[in-house]
This record gives structure tokens, C-alpha cells and sequence, in this order.
């Protein structure tokens, strides 16, 4: 077998891959993209792979393809789970006829989320047994195992990931494809109708099942102790288990979580009979630790460790050994942050800089365009979840009435605005408001790393096929005003805000202009700043990380930042930016 | 200015640096830290995938999402007998690879004591400072040099002298590739993996002049 060099998240592909998975529909979300990106590489006569419109989509075909006799697999990150909910605690009920795995990656220091939820609650919540590998190796191993225990206990498989698993490489053995038959689809409607009369008898069904895998949790080769003959004892799951291992060594014994719902009892107090003290090392919430006082082992928990955050190897060896890191040097001054920004040529910067400039309130959404709340143009004033923008705003504007709505727009991607953005509109239509959205169709979906959606015409095979038309969509929910614009013609764009804002009657403006890092997008050569510059800053307002200023001097263009896509140069009230 | 600060830009003077070639034969951990959009992550791709070449354990550990827009990005490469965790602590690093002045000073602490800091020290100023609200720290070079062994050179140069600028990253791979044990074409063959093959030729023209100074 070969040796490669895996992301945490082509491990889960790979290892979905050779369990003869059929099919495979998500939607994106960091960090649980690249598991769907990397199954769009294997062959479509073997997968079928989709973005879906969202997530509840996503594991609903997942659902249907595994009733229908085919491995299937949904993958998204924790929040995204939220939206799967819904089929998901049914699906517990149905259970499956060929293997289901859920794949869901948490997102610890919320390096790209809007939480932190912990996703084993949902384990636990929906009765669905949950694995969580550490690292490649097991990621591909975890996910092979999930499908055949799905199949053995009829029931979906949930595979726990963490930012860090997700997108750190190990090396993993790549083996081969094993093909499978379709199982045979037979009509059940006692199993697969959930209507009351059926789902009472499906809920013994289920409470059997967790009885039988808890039975498995006892003596699956998933949960491991390794005796070190310490008198410390480490409980711990996914990555701690790593950074206990980095930081503890072999001066402890460890209880190593390979699966996280149901927990085991006897095990677990087996192994805390053979040791003086115990830690659970878990990131986020406490649950093995409160497993573990429910069945009446001892152990120490967050009391010595946050619920916030990542965790490291450095934190391990402090609580548990007292030792702290190695000599090194501390800074001996206070430096400036690096916080995101929009990238040079982003386009969704010229509709906030006519948003912050008419004053706007602006109901914000999920994408790259969260970063219009960040200085210089904070502009956005609230940030929930997807598709929030257009149903918040909403709310807003029945408390505070007609004129507060004349300043209120919504904003919200494409990606977003079929995720669940539409029927915050239809809501919007129906009950009479008036609101503004802004659709910052941007031709793609950017801040997880260029998907193609519903409106982009490609699948994520990249092949051709129908494109919503957001146009015609908004027309026919109701909304007789529709208008797109270029953000970057600053001023038509101000206009047009000012004109639909006035409105009294609800209306979409499509900000249209295509990501910047897009290969189709090609600006060219650098905007520079002539002496005609009057040192207003205002070309500053854009906060773009191309244009700087130091000690009170005239503004400058970095050449090796500037993509040249001219905002500044329409800006700029003295005309002193030109194209170079 | 210290002694030891080298700077290097189109013209290249031989023998610039005193390169160390076993610094890598115990190494473990090197921490490759820049702003998004740099490149970093393909150099820690690079430099993974020439190291499991050799027989090592591997783990590289990269953060995408926001940091790509920008920010700060901090990667880990690990590479022994057998890696546990994937990330590196304080006074861990024993190389640290900066594309960038700024967050070469950030990432100081975990520098191992008598690492060493390889930086192109190119400034980019992050969003605080165009603002006006915070300033950019000064003689970041110096205060490096007076507590690590830095080596530091104008890779944005030199990149554009192999012919494109986007190929720093190779540049400062091709530093840091000197200073180990790994032998030349091991890293040769890696980008012939990892980069299209249009680009290969400037890469590896950038490649060599990190590797040659």
C-alpha cells in the first residue's frame, strides 16, 4: 500500500472512497469543505458527488440514496448541523438500508465560524453513535469502519471532526475501491414512514440500538487503553489525545476515545480503578467528564481545563505536570494584530463603502462579506447565521417602523441567498414589508475557497448546468423591483441604494460583479497615486490592503498588493488615482 | 545594524550566509508564518512532501477559511520518528520561516533557543495600521537579530529577478532547504510534483537562488 501525505479531510474522502460510497451531497463549509472537493476527484461512474442548495438538502439526498440501497455520505461543518437537524434526528428512526455517514467538523478558536458549538451534544440529542478520529490515519480508517457500522446496527454514523484533524496532513495507506452492489430497495413503510403509528414502534427500535452499541463501546477496538503503570490516568478523544500524548509521553496511561456516543461505563471504570487520579482532556464542552461523574468515576475536568478554544500540548503539560514551556523569548512590546480583511479587488468593498457612506444599517450575513463589519468601513450591524440577514431585517424594521427601514438593507451572497436567504424573502413578500436586500452576487461561493452553487451554471464537477436566475426567482416570490448594479460604479450603485431604500415597497438590488480571485476575473497592470493627491484619504475609507499612509503622509499603492481593479481610481474625489 | 542580518537582493553575493548544514538533522519543527495569500501553504506542502521522501513521520498543520483574506497564517511542519501533534509550542520551533517582517517578530516565541529565523523582510502593513490604529513596530530586524540567528533577505527580489513575484515562497523554501540535510534533488523532484508544469521553470530559477545565496 502507498504512503501519501493527506489532509485530515481527504482522509475522510479516501476512506469514503474505498467503502464503495455511491454518492455524496454537502453544502460547504470550513473546515469540512475539502472532504466534498476531494471526492469530486474520483470518478463520477463511481461517485455521485453534488453541492446541495444547504445542508438540510445535503443529508436528505444523502438519506434517500442510502434507503435506496447506496452507501451515501453528507459532510458539513458544526453549524451546518443545525440546518441538517431536521432529517437527521428522523433519520435515527428510519435507520438506513446501505451505510449513512454524517461527517460534521467543529471549528475549536472558531478560526472561521460565528460559533462553537460542540457537535457530540447532536450524538447524543438524536441517538446517533459518533467517531472521532485524530489524525489522517485514522480519519480514512474511522470513516471505512462508520459505513460497516451503519450497516450492522441500522442506523446513521456520525464522524467528528475538529478544525485541527480537518486540516492538519498525516501520512495515510491508500488501498483500493471495494465496488458494491446496490442493496436490494424493498417498500418498508413501517421503517420509512415516519408517521406517528410507526415512529412510537421505530423509537423502541432506536433505544435498542443505543443498548447494543453501548455494548459495542465496552469492547470496540475504537476505545483504547494503554497502560504506562502510572498512577495518572488521561481520558481523551481526537486531538487531545495527540497533544496528551506530545505533552505527557508515556508518564501517564490513557483511555483513548475512539468513540465519543455512546461512552462506555465498564471501561471507563477499569481504567480509573488502576489509577490514583484522572483527567479528561476534551476541547469545548464537558461531556465525557460529565459521563464519567453520572457513572460515578472521579475525575478532574474543567476545573483545570476551558471550555474555550483549542487546546495544546503546552496547556496538558502545565495541568497535569506543572511544567511549562521551554525557555523562549517573549515579545517585549505590544504588536499590531493581522485580522482578515477583504482582499484587494474584492467587490463586495464598493457596496460597503456606499453603504457606510449613506449611513445604512446594515443586517449582515455569512461569507467573506462578514469583513464589511471591520474598520475601516464598519459598516455591518448584525451577524447571526446564514440567511439571517433577510429575516432579521425584517424583524427590525416591524419594531422600528417605515423610516428606520428607509436605512436598512440587508446583505447577503448568492451562495447564501439559496442557502436560506429565499425564504426570508418570501417572508418579507407575503407579510407585507418593504425591505431592501442586496444580493453581493459575487459569481461563486468565496469564503470557503471557490464553490460553485446553484447560481454559478457548474456543478462541482465543473459541468455545465442550469443556473438559477436570481432575477427571475425574486419575480416570481413576488418582488417587483429588482436591480443590478455594479458595486464598483460608485456612484450609479449609490443611487440605486438611495432610489430602493425610498421605496415603499419591498425590492432585491444584485450587486453584481464576479471575486476578484477568480481565474476569469482579469484586472491588469496597478492603480498608482499621482502628486495631483491632495492627501484627503479618502481612498483610505476603502480599506483596502493595498493603499497605506504613513506618518501623515499622502496615501500609497502597494504595487505587489494592488491587482489594479480601479475602486480607488472611481473614488478618489480629486481624481489623482489613475490606472497604471 | 547587526552583523548578521543579510540582505540580499538582485545582485547576489556569494557565500552571503554562513549556512549550518546539519541544523536540520535533529529539526523537528518549523513554523512557516506570513499573510494570506503568500503562499505559505503550498511551502508547507512543499517542504511536507520532500520530508516523507526522506523516511520521516510527517504532520503539517495549516489554518484556511478567514486567515486567507489577509490575515495572519501560521503553519506547522513536523517531521521525526513518530509525530504526535500536529502543532508546535513556545520555544519549539527550530526553524522559523517568515514571508513577512511583522509576523516573523509575532512569531518569535516559538522560536527553540538557538533556532534560527529565516525572514524576507518585506513589510506589509495589516489593517490597524492603515487605519492609524496601531503603528508598525520598528527595527523588527534588529531586535530579532539581537535575540535568534536570523537570516534575512529581500525574497520579493529575488522572486521577481527568477521571473515572477509569486514565487517567494520558493525563494525562502530554497533558503531554508540549504540549511538542511535533505539533498538538492530531493527538493527538486517535490516541485516538480507540486507545481503545473508551465511554472516549473521560474520556480525553479527561484528555487536556486534561495538555495544558491
Amino acid at each position: 500500500m502507498k504512503k501519501r501525505l493527506l489532509l485530515g479531510n481527504a482522509a475522510i474522502a479516501e476512506g469514503a472512497y474505498e467503502a464503495g460510497v455511491r454518492v455524496v451531497s454537502s453544502y460547504p463549509g470550513t473546515p469540512s469543505t475539502e472532504i466534498t472537493e476531494c471526492m469530486a476527484k474520483y470518478p463520477k461512474e463511481e461517485v455521485d458527488v453534488e453541492w446541495s442548495p444547504n445542508e438540510k438538502v445535503s443529508a436528505e439526498v444523502a438519506l434517500g440514496a442510502s434507503i435506496a440501497g447506496g452507501r451515501a455520505m453528507s459532510c458539513c461543518k458544526h453549524v451546518g448541523l443545525n440546518v441538517m437537524a431536521d432529517p437527521i434526528f428522523t433519520a435515527s428512526y428510519t435507520g438506513v438500508n446501505a451505510g449513512l455517514v454524517i461527517c460534521v467538523a467543529d471549528d475549536q478558536g472558531m478560526h472561521s465560524s460565528q460559533n462553537e458549538q460542540d457537535s457530540r451534544h447532536y450524538a447524543k440529542a438524536a441517538k446517533i453513535p459518533m467517531l472521532e478520529p485524530s489524525d489522517s490515519g485514522e480519519c480514512k480508517e474511522f470513516t471505512k469502519l462508520a459505513f460497516e457500522l451503519s450497516e450492522t446496527y441500522d442506523t446513521p454514523v456520525f464522524i467528528r471532526l475538529s478544525t485541527r484533524v480537518a486540516h492538519s496532513q498525516s501520512l495515510v495507506e491508500v488501498g483500493n475501491r471495494q465496488e458494491r452492489e446496490l442493496k436490494p430497495y424493498e417498500k418498508n413503510i413501517g421503517k420509512y414512514v415516519m408517521m406517528p403509528a410507526n415512529a412510537i414502534k421505530r423509537h423502541v427500535e432506536v433505544e435498542k440500538k443505543i443498548l447494543h452499541l453501548k455494548e459495542y463501546a465496552e469492547k470496540s477496538p475504537l476505545n483504547v487503553i494503554e497502560n504506562n503503570s502510572s498512577k495518572i490516568g488521561v481520558i481523551a478523544s481526537g486531538i487531545t489525545y495527540l497533544y496528551a500524548k506530545e505533552a505527557l509521553g508515556e508518564s501517564v496511561n490513557y483511555l483513548k476515545l475512539g468513540m465519543v456516543y455512546p461512552l462506555p461505563e465498564k471501561l471507563i471504570t477499569d481504567f480509573a480503578k488502576n489509577c490514583e487520579t484522572v483527567y479528561v482532556v476534551e476541547e469545548l464542552d464537558p461531556i465525557i467528564e460529565e459521563h464519567c461523574k453520572a457513572i460515578g468515576v472521579k475525575v478532574i475536568g474543567k476545573e483545570k481545563f476551558t471550555m474555550l478554544g483549542e487546546y495544546t500540548p503546552e496547556m496538558i503539560a502545565l495541568a497535569v505536570l506543572g511544567k511549562s514551556a521551554p525557555e523562549h523569548t517573549d515579545l517585549s512590546e505590544q504588536i499590531p494584530a493581522r485580522p482578515p480583511v477583504m482582499c484587494a479587488g474584492c467587490p463586495h468593498r464598493g457596496t460597503f463603502y456606499v453603504l457606510k457612506k449613506l449611513g445604512l444599517t446594515v443586517s449582515g450575513d455569512i461569507g467573506c462579506y462578514t469583513l464589511g463589519a471591520v474598520a475601516p468601513l464598519l459598516s455591518v450591524d448584525t451577524t447571526i447565521c446564514m440567511g439571517a440577514s433577510v429575516s432579521a431585517a425584517f424583524g427590525m424594521s416591524k419594531v422600528r417602523g417605515a423610516e428606520f427601514n428607509k436605512k436598512l438593507v440587508s446583505v447577503i451572497g448568492d451562495s447564501t441567498f439559496i442557502h436560506s436567504g429565499i425564504t426570508g424573502l418570501i417572508d418579507i413578500v407575503y407579510n407585507k414589508g418593504i425591505n431592501t436586500v442586496i444580493i453581493l452576487d459575487n459569481s461563486i461561493t468565496g469564503m470557503t475557497g471557490h464553490q460553485d452553487n446553484p447560481t454559478t451554471g457548474k456543478t462541482i464537477r465543473g459541468e455545465a448546468t442550469k443556473q438559477v436566475d436570481l432575477i427571475k426567482l425574486c419575480n416570481a416570490v413576488g418582488i417587483e423591483h429588482v436591480v443590478v448594479a455594479d458595486p464598483f460604479d460608485v456612484k450609479s450603485f449609490e443611487k440605486v441604494v438611495k432610489e430602493e431604500t425610498e421605496r415603499e415597497e419591498p425590492s432585491v438590488i444584485i450587486a453584481q460583479r464576479p471575486c476578484a480571485l477568480l481565474k476569469t476575473v482579469k484586472y491588469t497592470g496597478n492603480c498608482i497615486i499621482t502628486d495631483r493627491c491632495k492627501n484627503c484619504k479618502m481612498c483610505l475609507k476603502l480599506g483596502c490592503p493595498a493603499i497605506s499612509c504613513k506618518d501623515g503622509r499622502s496615501p500609497v499603492i502597494d504595487k505587489t498588493q494592488c491587482n489594479g481593479c480601479g475602486l480607488c481610481v472611481n473614488v478618489c474625489p480629486f481624481s489623482a488615482i489613475e490606472k497604471a | 545594524m547587526c552583523d548578521n542580518i543579510v540582505r540580499i537582493s538582485d545582485s547576489l553575493p556569494e557565500n552571503a550566509v554562513n549556512t549550518d548544514k546539519n541544523i536540520l538533522l535533529e529539526a523537528q519543527s518549523i513554523l512557516i508564518v506570513g499573510v494570506g495569500g503568500q503562499g505559505t501553504l503550498l511551502a508547507s506542502r512543499i517542504l511536507g512532501n520532500t520530508v516523507i521522501g526522506q523516511g520521516y513521520d510527517v504532520k503539517v498543520s495549516e489554518v484556511h477559511g478567514m486567515s486567507q483574506r489577509g490575515g495572519s497564517v501560521v503553519t506547522y511542519v513536523k517531521y521525526g520518528k513518530k509525530v504526535y501533534s500536529p502543532i508546535i509550542g513556545k520555544g519549539e520551533a527550530d526553524i522559523i520561516l517568515a514571508f513577512e517582517q511583522l509576523e516573523a517578530y509575532r512569531a518569535l516565541p516559538y522560536l527553540k533557543k538557538g533556532g534560527k529565523m529565516i525572514i524576507n523582510n518585506q513589510k506589509i502593513p495589516p489593517m490597524p495600521v492603515i487605519t492609524g490604529a496601531a503603528r508598525y513596530p520598528e527595527n523588527i530586524e534588529e531586535k530579532l537579530c539581537a535575540v535568534c540567528d536570523l537570516v534575512s533577505i529581500d525574497a520579493l527580489s529575488m522572486a521577481s529577478s527568477a521571473g515572477n513575484i509569486k514565487t517567494l515562497n520558493v525563494v525562502l523554501i530554497g533558503v531554508m532547504a540549504k540549511n538542511t540535510n535533505i539533498p538538492y534533488e530531493a527538493w527538486v523532484e517535490t516541485l516538480k510534483t507540486t507545481v503545473p508544469e508551465r511554472l516549473l521553470d521560474v520556480n525553479l530559477r527561484a528555487f536556486d537562488l534561495g538555495y544558491n545565496i
